[in-house]
C-alpha cells in the first residue's frame, strides 16, 4: 500500500471514529508549510478529517501529545508511537481504555537535515511515489531513494509495525531482519575514555539548551525538568559545556530503559546535533543486562523499576 | 553618499587590511550549516550563502554573557561587591549580514535603548559594531521580509551595503562607519552613483519579485487585544507546539534574558542568558504561582507579543523582520505565516 492510500484509510478511520462518536478527537498530522514537515494537530469534526496526512515527514511521535489528557482520543501510530503509548499506559500518563489507536505500519521517515545537505539551493518541494522521494528546487530536480534517506532510527527499525492497536490502516510489514543496531554505539564504546569524553563534547558543542530534544519526546514529561529546578538549582542555566553536558547526560539516563529509539529528539533539533548518540547507549545497555526492548508489553514492568535477585550487578563495582 | 567598486580580486587584501582595526566576523559554513563567527585571520567569509541557521544577534547580544564578578571571600576588602568584568568593545564588523537581520538590530535597539533605561552591555557592543550587508538576491521560500517594512535590499541598520554583481560588489556607504571601514580596507575605485544604483535598483526589483511570501498586517492595529487574547484559535494553533525554545533562539528580534548567578568556591559571577517565553520558568513567581502555565498561555504570549502588543506600544509595524528562521527551524512547522494571518483576519 502507497501512502495516498494510507492517508485515504486514515481519513475513513477517523471520521467514522468522530461521527460514531468512540472518541472525541484523533490526534494526527497534516500537511506542513515547509518541504519534508508535517504538523501535529486534532481533529474534532467529521468533515474535518480531510487535513490529515500520512507521508514520509510524520517523525514527530504523537505519544507526546497523550501526556494526561482526560478526552477519548483516537490517535494515529506508527510502530515508535506505538511502543511510547504502551509506555505511557505502563507509567500513567495515559489510559488504554481512553485510547482507539489506529495503527500504521511504518516504511518509515525520512532524514530532513540529510537530504537538505546534498543540495545547495534551497528545496521547494518534496513528492513521493513508493520508494521514490521526489526533490525540487530553482534550477534542479533529483529522485532520492528513500531507503538511502531514511532517518537513522528508521534505517535500523525493527518494530515497523505497532505493538498495540485497534484498527490498522495498512496490511502488516515484514520486519526488517538481521539489522546491526548498535554499530554505532560500539565504535564509540571502542574508543579511549579521553577521546569519548572530546567526541561527546564536540556533538554537544552546538547545543543552544532550547530542549526541543527533551520537549519532542513522549517520555520527557516531568512536571519540573531538574534542568528548570531552581529551588534549589542543580544546573547552571547558560551554555558553559559542563552544564550542557549534564543536561544532556542525565536526560539519556532518565530514559534509560524507556526510550523506543523513536528519533523524535534528533529530528526537533534545531542544530542538527546527533542526540541518540547517548540515549541509544542505554537502550543498548538494557537489551545485553535485562534482555528489554521498551514497550513491546503492557503486561511487563521496566526493568529499571523492577528488582529481580538474579538482576545482573556487574556493573556495581 | 559614495559609492564604490570593489573588484572581487581585492577583497581577500581588503580584508587583511581590516583584520588589524576591527574584529571581523561574518557567515562561515561549518560541517552543517551557515553560522556567524568571528573569523581568524586569513579566513574569509562565506558570502554564497542563504541565510544562517541562527541570527546574527549573539555578537551583540550573548546567548551567555558575564556581566559582573565577585568574591565571597571576607579576608578580601572588595568581597562581596559586584565588579563589572572587562571586555573588548574594540570596533568590530559583522560583514555579509543580511538586510533582515541588519533590521533587527533597530529593532531589538527599541527595547535596549529607551530614555529611561540603557543597557549598557548592549549598547556598547552595539555601538562598537559596524554593520557590512549584502543584498539579498536570493530569498527562500520562507522569506517575507517585504511584508514587515524591510526588504531583500532594504538599507536601515546597515553602514554599508554590499551588493554582489558577480565579478565585484558594489558597495554603498550609508553612514560615516561605512566610510570608515571602507576606507580602512583600502577599497577606493569609486563608481558612477547613477549608473550603479540603476543596477542596484533593478537588482532590488528582480530580488523583491521572487518574494514568494507574504503575511497580512494591516489590521493588527484596529484589532482589540482582549478579543485576539480570548481568540478560539490559540487551542489549535499551540496544540503541536513543544514548547521548546528554539523560535524565540533562532528569532533575531526576540531579546529576553534571565539573570543567573553561580558561585563556585569564593569566586561569583553574575550573568545573563537569553531567556524564552516558551519556558514555563520565565514566568514562574517567587511564590510558586505561575501566570501563564500552560502551554496555550506561553504560545499566545508569543505571538501576541510580536503581533499585537508592539504593534500598539510602537505604531511601527510587527516585530519581525520575516527572515523566515522559526519557521524552518521550528521541530513542528508551527508558522507565524499563518498565525499573522488568523490574528490579522479575526474580527471578534
Amino acid at each position: 500500500m502507497h501512502m495516498p492510500e494510507y492517508t485515504a484509510k486514515i481519513k475513513e478511520i477517523s471520521a467514522r471514529l468522530l461521527k460514531e462518536k468512540k472518541v472525541e478527537m484523533v490526534i494526527g498530522f497534516r500537511k506542513g508549510t515547509v518541504p519534508m514537515m508535517n504538523e501535529p494537530c486534532f481533529v474534532k469534526m467529521p468533515e474535518d478529517v480531510k487535513e490529515l496526512v500520512w507521508d514520509s515527514n510524520c517523525g514527530i511521535n504523537l505519544a507526546n501529545y497523550l501526556t494526561d489528557r482526560k478526552e477519548k482520543i483516537g490517535i494515529i501510530a506508527k510502530g515508535c508511537d506505538s511502543r511510547n503509548i504502551v509506555t505511557h499506559i505502563i507509567e500513567n500518563k495515559i489510559k488504554r481504555e481512553q485510547l482507539f489507536i489506529i495503527g500504521v505500519p511504518c516504511k518509515g521517515m525520512i532524514d530532513k537535515n540529510k537530504i537538505t545537505s546534498m543540495f545547495e539551493n534551497e528545496i521547494n518541494e518534496i513528492s513521493e511515489h513508493e520508494e521514490k522521494i521526489i526533490v525540487k528546487g530553482e534550477g534542479f530536480e533529483k529522485t532520492l531513494n528513500k531507503n538511502n534517506v531514511l532517518q537513522k532510527n528508521c534505517k535500523i527499525c525493527i518494530h515497523r509495525n505497532p505493538v498495540i492497536y485497534d484498527e490498522l490502516a495498512a496490511d502488516l510489514l515484514d520486519e526488517q531482519k538481521d539489522i546491526d543496531r548498535y554499530e554505532d554505539v560500539r565504535k564509540i564504546e571502542a574508543m579511549a575514555i579521553e577521546d569519548k569524553w572530546n567526541y561527546f563534547d564536540e556533538i554537544l558543542s552546538e547545543c543552544i539548551r532550547c530542549y526541543a530534544c527533551r520537549n519532542a519526546c513522549p517520555l520527557c514529561y516531568c512536571p519540573t525538568c531538574f534542568v528548570d529546578e531552581s529551588r534549589p538549582q542543580w544546573v547552571g542555566k547558560s551554555t558553559n559545556p559542563v552544564d550542557t553536558r549534564t543536561f544532556h547526560f542525565l536526560r539519556a539516563y532518565h530514559c534509560a530503559g524507556r526510550c523506543t529509539d523513536c528519533g523524535a529528539c534528533e529530528r526537533a533539533c534545531p542544530m542538527g546535533i546527533k542526540v541518540r548518540t547517548f540515549t541509544k547507549k542505554l537502550e543498548k545497555d538494557c537489551l545485553e543486562l535485562y534482555g528489554w526492548e521498551a514497550g513491546l508489553s503492557l503486561d511487563e514492568r521496566p526493568p529499571l523499576d523492577t528488582y529481580r535477585p538474579d538482576d545482573p550487578e556487574d556493573f556495581i563495582k | 553618499m559614495r559609492l564604490i567598486n570593489i573588484d572581487k580580486k581585492s577583497w581577500t587584501g581588503g580584508l587583511e587590511n581590516l583584520y588589524g582595526n576591527y574584529r571581523l566576523f561574518g557567515p562561515v559554513k561549518n560541517n552543517k550549516h551557515h553560522v556567524f563567527k568571528e573569523l581568524s585571520k586569513g579566513e574569509l567569509p562565506d558570502l554564497n550563502y542563504l541565510n544562517t541557521l541562527l541570527s546574527p544577534k549573539s555578537i551583540v547580544f550573548s546567548q551567555s554573557e558575564t556581566m559582573f564578578e565577585y568574591s565571597l571571600d571576607e579576608s578580601k576588602e572588595q568581597h562581596h561587591i559586584l565588579k563589572e568584568i572587562n571586555k573588548d568593545y574594540s570596533p568590530q564588523a559583522l560583514i555579509g549580514i543580511r538586510p533582515c537581520d541588519a533590521a533587527s538590530f533597530q529593532l531589538v535597539k527599541r527595547n535596549f535603548d529607551t530614555p529611561e533605561y540603557k543597557d549598557p552591555y548592549w549598547l556598547r557592543a552595539y555601538e562598537s559594531t559596524t554593520f557590512v550587508g549584502l543584498a539579498c538576491s536570493n530569498p527562500c521560500s520562507t522569506c517575507f521580509c517585504t511584508s514587515t517594512g524591510c526588504g531583500p535590499f532594504h538599507e536601515d541598520g546597515l553602514d554599508l551595503l554590499l551588493v554582489d554583481e558577480g565579478e565585484n560588489f558594489i558597495a554603498k556607504i550609508l553612514t560615516p562607519g561605512g566610510e570608515n571601514f571602507i576606507k580602512s580596507a583600502g577599497w577606493e575605485t569609486e563608481t558612477d552613483p547613477v549608473a550603479a544604483e540603476k543596477i542596484i535598483k533593478n537588482m532590488k526589483i528582480k530580488a523583491e519579485k521572487k518574494i514568494a511570501s507574504f503575511v497580512s498586517t494591516d489590521q493588527l492595529k484596529n484589532r482589540s487585544a482582549i478579543d485576539l487574547y480570548a481568540a478560539p484559535f490559540w487551542e489549535e494553533i499551540a496544540f503541536a507546539c513543544i514548547n521548546c525554545g528554539t523560535c524565540t533562539y533562532a528569532c533575531p528580534t526576540c531579546w529576553c534574558f534571565d539573570i543567573q548567578d553561580e558561585v563556585s568556591k569564593n569566586l561569583g559571577i553574575r550573568m545573563r542568558n537569553w531567556d524564552s517565553c516558551m519556558f514555563p520558568l520565565f514566568t514562574l513567581h517567587g511564590t510558586g504561582y505561575n501566570p501563564r502555565n500552560t502551554k496555550m498561555q506561553r504560545v499566545r504570549q508569543r505571538f501576541m507579543h510580536k503581533l499585537k502588543y508592539y504593534v500598539d506600544k510602537y505604531d511601527d509595524g510587527i516585530q519581525c523582520v520575516g527572515c523566515g528562521r522559526c519557521i524552518r527551524l521550528c521541530p513542528v512547522n508551527i508558522d507565524i505565516r499563518r498565525v499573522c494571518d488568523m490574528m490579522n483576519k479575526y474580527e471578534g
